[in-house]
């Protein structure tokens, strides 16, 4: 169970023949995902960990009935990875590349909108359903499978918290990144709607910072539509300056606006828990210390 | 990346939207020479790259070729919230009858451009949504039809304009859209737009914001932003030459940790105990000793910093590779300024013995060296 990833995934690679591609294919076979092949143009009749790499996402799919990509490809050529993907009818496309320009990240969402495809990202650490399926660059060990679910808008942060989580022996049900640039794919609400539905999730940790308004809109959605199940969160960037972007694109405070005080107080008023440190969370969640 | 204002108002009007006719000046006899070539009375604007120039004294009006001189003189003399002002743009005075504003900004809600238009202009756009919210008018692009004249219109009319000002005002806004999308801009504004006794619009302010992640194909831009001529302090800007993220804050526990987040709530972490970050760094993943030198000297390079917080999560990256990395750096920078570090995840065992031995403190949890740093920052 878990949502979005499972055991039923068949995934491709796109940019498996770079560094990151490579070794991040070597880490996520090892986990137990199913890599069907993986796209380098240029690069194809090769192998790279026993994996079979194409020219074209076209050219893989005839081969394989693959349902979702994991994108490496540098940032001035991710778009243009991610929309073959799309276009090939790929349901779920993990983009793990940071450094997207904007105006290709607006161009590919209102495609991935219209074809009704779940994207991950950009810059995301990805995601994993711990035992079932890793589509990502994270740590596996630090993960075991259990009832809560994460989101989180950086990776390193989510790891922290997660380890934490596992160390007071709380297992999670499905964890992602949203990815820190100012335009992602999927965002929290999306997340949250999905692990309502989901019976493996009992409860659900979000992980914010500061830049734009989606906490604030979280926490409206989490009032008015009476979410199910508790949430406890973490923002990052309380001692933030306006004005500055801090390490991902997204992450900055326009004026007034992006503030991670704003986004406490809406989430309070919205029931959530919030954590004044990242190792508060697993004491909120209520089963810990 | 900030463009200056005579770099905006060139490109407006290379794309054919008015703007009051100026010349750039980097000494006095040059600006003399600009000013016989305009109609007085002048402005003379001081070229810089920080908010509140207006207010700051840095905008400065004339009335004759020698009075324009002495202006320019008296701002290229001037530092603007620290910043030496190196260039002064000179241009004829427009005779405004009202300020307008006209931008396109990014909705990160809605995943699009989002067109902005007031009929009150002059002062920030928040501002402007604060006093008079019924005044600002917001239009979605989509993006992959774009913005058209007539939607520009549609606009124009809603400012409440009509016939051929109607027509001119949305031509003027179409092209600032296609500028906004050929220069990548995060956000472009002319602010304000100003209409004049005769019925005219003009750019007397401009503004473009391009997107850093953009600058592959914004060349000109890019280079001049590597040359340090920019508004990034000198920190700043030798983290981005070595693609590292780094803002100066104003504090004297520098920082430096892996990932965006996790050195946030470093941050937050210690001002939670009390204490003061003089950085953000952020090393990203797989930190070679290479990188983690860089960091440690950029972090050093700022004189307020008393002590050093290096927290590192190793997810993929491993702990003892890390260890050396830091000791290979101290060696070679030289660092005398006491070290906390927090170390864990793959191999830490074997990182921690390497640090251990060279007489360096390691500690497992994120709140305990917070608490020790801050402690150390304090005595």
């Amino acid at each position: 169970m878990g949502i979005i990833v499972d055991k039923n995934i068949r995934a491709i690679v796109q940019g498996i023949t770079g560094t990151q591609g490579s070794f991040h294919t070597q880490l996520m076979l090892k986990y137990g995902t199913r890599i069907d092949a993986g796209v380098t143009p240029g690069k194809g009749g090769t192998q790279i960990h026993g994996v079979p790499v194409y020219d074209t996402v076209e050219a893989a799919l005839e081969e394989y009935s693959a349902n979702a990509s994991i994108i490496f490809v540098p940032a001035p050529f991710a778009a243009d990875a991610a929309l073959e993907a799309l276009e090939n009818r790929i349901e779920t496309i993990i983009i793990i590349t940071e450094h997207i320009p904007i105006k290709d990240a607006v161009n590919l969402m209102a495609y991935a909108k219209k074809v009704k495809a779940t994207v991950i990202g950009p810059n995301t650490p990805g995601i994993i359903t711990p035992k079932e399926c890793k589509l990502g660059i994270m740590p596996a060990h630090i993960f075991k499978p259990g009832g809560t679910g994460m989101v989180s808008r950086s990776g390193t942060l989510t790891y922290e918290i997660a380890a934490s989580l596992t160390r007071n022996s709380i297992g999670q049900s499905t964890c992602l990144g949203l990815g820190g640039d100012p335009i992602t794919g999927l965002n929290f609400i999306d997340v949250l709607e999905a692990f309502e539905k989901d019976p493996q999730t009992k409860d659900v940790v979000l992980i914010g910072e500061i830049g734009g308004n989606l906490e604030e809109l979280t926490a409206e959605y989490i009032a008015k539509e009476n979410y199910r199940k508790p949430v406890v969160a973490f923002i990052a960037g309380r001692s933030a300056p306006p004005g500055k972007r801090m390490g991902h694109a997204g992450a900055i405070i326009m004026g007034k606006a992006g503030g991670a005080e704003n986004k406490i107080e809406a989430l309070k008023s919205a029931g959530v828990k919030v954590a004044e440190k990242p190792s508060d969370v697993a004491r909120l969640l209520g089963k810990a210390c | 990346m900030k463009l200056f204002e005579y770099e905006a108002k060139t490109i407006l009007a290379k794309y054919g939207i008015p703007t009051p006719i100026g010349g750039l000046a980097t000494n006095v006899s040059q600006a003399r020479e600009i000013a016989t070539e305009l109609k007085p009375p002048f402005v003379v604007k001081a070229q810089v790259l920080v908010a509140g120039r207006g207010k700051a004294g840095g905008i400065l009006f004339s009335e004759s070729i020698p009075e324009a001189g002495k202006a320019a003189e008296k701002l290229l003399n001037m530092r603007i919230k620290g910043i030496p002002v190196r260039s002064v743009w000179i241009e004829e005075k427009i005779q405004i009858e009202k300020e307008l504003y006209l931008g396109i900004t990014i909705d990160r809600v809605n995943r699009s451009h989002v067109a902005i238009a007031s009929a009150v202009g002059g002062m920030a756009i928040e501002e402007i949504a604060a006093k008079a919210p019924e005044k600002v008018i917001k239009f979605l692009i989509n993006p992959h039809y774009g913005f058209h004249s007539f939607h520009a219109r549609q606009i124009a009319r809603k400012m409440g304009y009509s016939g051929k000002q109607l027509v001119t005002l949305g031509k003027i806004f179409e092209k600032l859209y296609h500028v906004g999308m050929d220069y990548d801009a995060e956000l472009i504004e002319m602010n304000p737009l100003a209409e004049t006794f005769d019925g005219e619009f003009v750019a007397a302010d401009a503004r473009i914001l391009i997107d850093n992640n953009a600058l592959f194909r914004q060349q000109e831009y890019k280079k001049r932003l590597l040359e340090g001529e920019s508004e990034l302090t000198v920190q700043e800007l030798e983290a981005t030459r070595n693609n590292l993220a780094y803002v100066k804050l104003d504090g004297n526990i520098g920082v430096i940790g892996n990932g965006a987040g996790l050195v946030m709530a470093t941050l937050d972490t210690i001002q939670y105990y009390g204490g003061k970050p003089a950085n953000f760094l952020d090393v990203g993943g797989g930190a070679t000793s290479e990188r983690i030198a860089t960091a440690l000297d950029i972090v050093l390079s700022d004189s307020h910093v008393k002590a050093l917080f290096i927290n590192i999560l190793g997810g993929i990256t491993r702990c003892d590779e890390v260890a050396r990395g830091i000791l290979r750096a101290k060696e070679k920078v030289g660092v005398t300024k006491p070290m906390v570090i927090r170390l864990v995840g793959t191999n830490e065992e074997e990182g921690k013995r390497i640090l251990t031995e060279a007489g360096i403190h390691v500690l497992e949890s994120m709140e305990e060296a917070a608490q020790k740093v801050v402690e150390i920052s304090k005595q």
